[in-house]
């Protein structure tokens, strides 16, 4: 468990991290929290021959909050966002749902643009990404481009970052403060990657109808996925328990999750729809909506 | 005696500072001058002929010191035999079982065949362990595959690959139980059924894994050989054997180990191969075991599979019990019957269960080799017994409380002749106390009354609350033997020395109360040490169990002699009679007269020869005692204890909300240490019960190789537990102890599945099959809930 010989380089800017992106292109990988990276080289699963430390690059260090947009630098320790006060006080989806990745010694290391640019399916922040509808700004030798989060995960542990790009930061939009918001999982223990996770955002206009309905969920598919089906069951209609298990049912029924040795995909798809229907319990219940038909 | 009574007190750890400090000392810690690193190049297929290796790249690469393979060790590194006292049962255990134990011998590195995954091939010696591992990559070797066998059931199959030709049908060991007129009460039997057990393979999972330094001095023609090991005994013996050296030569010392929990009682290949490098090389020769390796490379435990059938009447009392199970031992059986015996000794555990069949059979397959874990083949035999009761009372409608009072052994049976010999050819005879005493007490403690009359949902409808049972009965301070030494120094200080080997067990504290008590002085006074065969000339180890009784005994015997040795220097010195006299601190005075004294600096003078010696008649010159621990036999643990867990049967997530035992290890050295010890096998108990399960695909590969994949419960998963002290004395040793090391691993798994059979008991499920995932769970809450049979059967 010992990685093979790199060069290693410290970036003092992201220009530095981007000159040296266009010097080494496919040779190197980027070192921010480690947390991938670094079991990944001692199980020499990986041998980058050059490593790019980002750590010192302290402009992709920032959380503003304008409005309805937050924008976050892929430097961000997951721990930053969970303490953050301004972000809880504005609606505490993302504070809440980071306190679900990992330990908080993993929290402290891991990055959002880690997170974000490892895209692991079962990984909290690519649900992040669809929930919120993120924008993400990358940067390479060929300038910069912002690419929306419907293009961004390609597949299994992909995304559109070239291999000589470097992710600079993510724009969210947070949900609007009357929203109700909620991320469960399934997890074998306290900390590890979900089973099965699932995110929702609910909007309720003045009518009590679902005005606005984001589900996201993990752990299913290569990427994290949004349920559109059951989106459509949702919008436009008023709440109720019969709505809910027929969004939930249409969440899960889509799926086909594969096995793997912690749980089955049979197993998966079944607790897509329970955990999808307590998801938006619990988010239209934050959203205003008063439950009277409780079983 | 002292005045003051040490043992019995909750004494603060006196281990603890130099470990909290970060100043203890571990095999990694110590590097000499000029060590080099080892890697090991393993088999990454389960079952292949080595048709040619290729050694070249590796040995010229930059900074390698040397690349071996199996014939360059050849003549000068002789191969692993079965353990002298696996091979030779008593003679007595040969009369009652009829053992039949099959050689197997492991080369140090595999020569021309590799049997599983993570066997080592290739030692490459380099600078740093950076480098050995990228020349371990340019090693080249062409495997043939063989036929894989991962399955015991399938490998006990006619016609099966032979895994060693010396082995017929695979079986390495095997041995029959028989107790009673089982045939005749099963023709006659109210009720049977039949059951499949499984126990899954684990891993110990120490926090520090294996690692091993050696030294050799060619002037002295010494080694001196740092081992991660809980037996440095056995690896001195062992590396002399193997290597033709005398034991005097060498000398092994266990430093601060980060646990063992029995994977570290084997000796390994990495340990006698490291010593023989270091003498080839004459450098200093290291090696770390990462966690990686450690998932392949260390004796991994448990895998049973058990085919039972239980007699019983309608009122819930077994008559009977036949089974016969199969351990899957990997492609070595360092340890032979071992485990699979101790299960099929403690199977009936604390129940009466009049008649008795057992054959255990250990089977060869293509996994890591098998060897004791925590434990050691009694959570799988109570797992099974604690499922058979809790499934005949709920199969009768009956309160399974109920029907574990009528199996349980009455306060009237003890001493009770279980009618058969433990491992070490004495008769199992329980020495327990009241046992349905304690259940009462676990009973109320738990609060299963009020349990039975309320409601078993907890929350919004999908949560519900049970509570399961458990027994257990565990044989402990196995011998041969133990031994300590208490001496004093030239400063007059006391310094007692014993042959066991703490990797957390907190002997410095535990013994030092006990040498106190013994010597007449307070357990600050006394420096322990352990874990170097330089310390006492023979040793055992600690594991087992046994050392609270074994090395505590003779810490005690050797502590109350040097007393005597002191008492009677003094009274020569003081030309008092020894027994007027009394400790104070670091002197011994006159009672009532402190200012007739002599310090036991000035005693410890007066005892060494030479012209200032000063002796009563007829004694021997020194100040340094000892004594060795023969034990009679096993002395018996117990206990009994309740788990509490809601389930969510929506996704059959189960969270461990309490567990409480009653426990009886006899007299407690120290409540505090036992506390701890129990919870820390609680936590291992879980880990079996709901997590932990070595995988290996169709074609062994290992499938749960880190951390990730093999799942430990963390601090989040671990319960409260609550802990009750019951104390019936041991008559099998002086102190009135008996072990505990173990005893909170044992009754986890049957305890919490038997809570999950209760909050789901509308439902009727069984299950059999550990660990119980919440897949299992939920698997069985539809299939309940649908019409068909809930569970496993």
């Amino acid at each position: 468990m010992k990685p093979p010989r790199f060069r290693y380089f410290a970036a003092d800017s992201t220009a530095h991290a981007v000159e040296l992106l266009g010097e080494y292109g496919d040779e190197a990988k980027l070192l921010a929290g480690g947390q991938s990276v670094v079991p990944l080289l001692n199980f020499r699963l990986v041998a980058p021959a050059v490593l790019i430390d980002i750590n010192r690059i302290t402009e992709l260090d920032h959380v503003r909050v304008d409005g309805i947009t937050t924008r976050v630098g892929a430097l961000v320790r997951q721990r930053t966002i969970e303490r953050d006060q301004e972000l809880r006080r504005r609606g505490p989806m993302l504070t809440e749902t980071v306190g679900l990745i990992g330990h908080v010694a993993i929290r402290n290391r891991g990055t959002v643009g880690g997170a974000l640019a490892h895209a692991d399916p079962a990984g909290e922040w690519p649900a992040l990404g669809l929930l919120l509808g993120a924008c993400f700004r990358i940067v390479g030798p060929r300038g910069r481009r912002t690419v929306p989060v419907d293009e961004f995960f390609r597949g299994f542990l992909t995304t559109a970052i070239e291999p000589d790009e470097l992710l600079e930061e993510v724009e969210l939009r947070l949900p609007s403060p009357g929203a109700g918001h909620a991320f469960v999982e399934v997890a074998r223990r306290h900390g590890d990657f979900a089973l099965v996770g699932v995110g929702a955002v609910v909007e309720l206009d003045s009518r009590c109808r679902i005005a606005h309905i984001a589900i996201a969920l993990i752990g299913v598919a290569s990427t994290a996925v949004r349920a559109g089906d059951a989106e459509r069951v949702l919008r436009g209609e008023l709440p109720s328990t019969e709505l809910v298990k027929s969004a939930a049912e249409a969440a899960a029924a889509g799926l086909d999750p594969v096995d793997d040795i912690h749980a089955s995909g049979t197993y998966r798809r079944r607790i897509a729809g329970v955990l999808t229907r307590r998801a938006l319990y619990t988010a239209l219940a934050r959203a205003g909506w008063e439950r009277r038909d409780v079983a | 005696m002292a005045t003051e009574v040490h043992v019995g007190r909750r004494m603060a750890r006196k281990e603890d500072r130099p470990l909290v400090t970060g100043t203890g000392r571990f095999v990694a810690d110590i590097r000499p001058v000029g060590t080099v690193d080892v890697a090991f190049g393993r088999s990454p297929v389960a079952h292949a002929r080595i048709e040619a290796i290729g050694t070249e790249a590796a040995t010229a690469m930059d900074g390698v010191v040397g690349v071996y393979t199996a014939p360059d060790i050849q003549g000068q590194v002789q191969p692993f035999t079965l353990f002298v006292d696996q091979e030779h049962t008593p003679p007595s255990l040969d009369q009652s079982i009829h053992p039949v134990i099959r050689p197997c011998d492991m080369d140090v590195l595999a020569l021309t065949r590799v049997r599983y995954v993570g066997q080592p091939v290739v030692a490459i010696v380099a600078e740093s362990r950076y480098l050995a591992e990228d020349a371990a990559e340019l090693v080249d070797i062409d495997y043939e595959e063989l036929p894989v066998l991962t399955d015991p059931e399938a490998a006990i199959a006619p016609g099966a690959p032979l895994l060693h030709e010396q082995v017929p049908g695979n079986v390495q060991a095997s041995f029959d139980v028989d107790l009673g007129a089982v045939d005749a009460v099963f023709a006659e039997a109210e009720h049977t059924a039949s059951f499949r057990f499984l126990v899954p393979r684990v891993a110990g999972s120490p926090i520090e894994t294996r690692g091993v330094l050696a030294v050799h001095d060619p002037v002295q023609e010494e080694l001196t050989v740092w081992s991660s090991t809980q037996t440095p005994y056995m690896v001195r013996t062992r590396i002399a054997e193997m290597l033709g050296l005398a034991e005097q030569q060498v000398r092994v010392i266990a430093p601060d180990v980060g646990g063992g929990f029995g994977p570290k009682v084997q000796v390994y290949p990495e340990e006698i191969l490291v010593a023989h490098l270091s003498m080839r090389l004459g450098r200093p020769v290291c090696w770390i075991e990462d966690r990686n390796e450690h998932l392949v490379a260390t004796g991994q435990s448990r895998d049973q599979v058990h085919t039972v059938e239980v007699a019983y009447r309608g009122d819930g009392t077994i008559t009977g019990l036949r089974d016969r199970f199969l351990l899957d031992c990997g492609a070595f059986n360092p340890f032979s019957i071992t485990c699979a015996y101790n299960t099929a000794a403690h199977l009936r555990g604390l129940y009466r269960v009049p008649a008795y069949r057992i054959r255990g059979e250990c089977v060869l397959t293509n996994k890591t080799p098998n060897v004791p874990y925590r434990g050691a083949g009694r959570p799988e035999a109570t797992f099974v017994m604690d499922r058979v009761v809790d499934v005949v009372a709920r199969r009768l409608g009956l309160d399974p409380a109920e029907v574990i009072g009528r199996n349980l052994l009455t306060v009237a049976e003890m001493p009770c002749d279980r009618g058969m010999p433990y491992r070490d050819g004495a008769p199992i005879v329980y020495d327990c106390g009241d046992v349905p005493a304690s259940f009462d007490r676990l009973l109320r403690q738990v609060g299963y009354a009020e349990h039975r009359s309320a409601t078993r949902e907890v929350q919004d409808g999908h949560v519900r609350r049970g509570i399961g049972f458990a027994t257990y009965v565990e044989g402990t301070g196995k011998g041969p033997h133990e031994g300590a030494r208490a001496l004093l120094d030239s400063r007059g200080d006391i310094i007692v020395l014993a042959g066991c080997t703490p990797h957390g067990q907190s002997h410095e504290t535990a013994f030092s109360q006990v040498a106190a008590d013994a010597l007449g002085v307070s357990p600050e006074q006394i420096t322990f040490r352990a874990g170097d065969t330089a310390l006492v000339p023979y040793g055992v180890g600690t594991f087992a169990s046994r050392s609270a009784v074994t090395a505590g005994t003779a810490v005690a015997v050797a502590g109350g002699r040097l007393r005597q040795r002191i008492l009677a220097v003094a009274g020569e010195l003081l030309e008092a009679a020894p027994d007027d006299l009394e400790f104070q601190d670091s002197t011994v005075h006159v009672q009532g007269d402190v200012t007739s004294s002599v310090t036991l600096h000035q005693i410890a003078a007066a005892a060494a020869p030479g012209p200032a010696a000063r002796l009563p008649a007829g004694m021997d010159h020194g100040m340094d005692e000892s004594y060795y621990f023969v034990p009679p036999t096993v002395t018996f643990a117990s206990g009994l204890m309740a788990a509490v867990v809601d389930v969510d049967t929506e996704t059959g997530v189960i969270d461990v909300r309490k567990i409480v035992l009653v426990h009886d290890s006899g007299r407690l050295i120290n409540p505090m240490v036992v506390e701890g010890q129990i919870h820390g096998g609680v936590a291992q108990g879980v880990g079996t019960a709901l997590y932990e399960r070595l995988v290996y695909d169709d074609t062994g590969q290992p499938l749960t190789t880190t951390f990730m994949d093999y799942l430990l419960p963390t601090s989040m998963e671990v319960p409260k537990v609550e802990q009750i002290h019951v104390e019936t004395r041991s008559d099998r040793n002086p102190l009135g102890v008996k072990g505990v090391g173990e005893a909170g691993t044992i009754s986890p798994p049957p305890a919490i599945v038997n809570a999950v059979v209760d909050a789901l008991a509308p439902l009727s499920v069984e299950f059999s099959e550990l660990p119980l995932t919440p897949e299992v769970v939920l698997d069985a809450v539809l299939a309940a809930r649908s019409g068909r049979t809930g569970g496993q059967r």
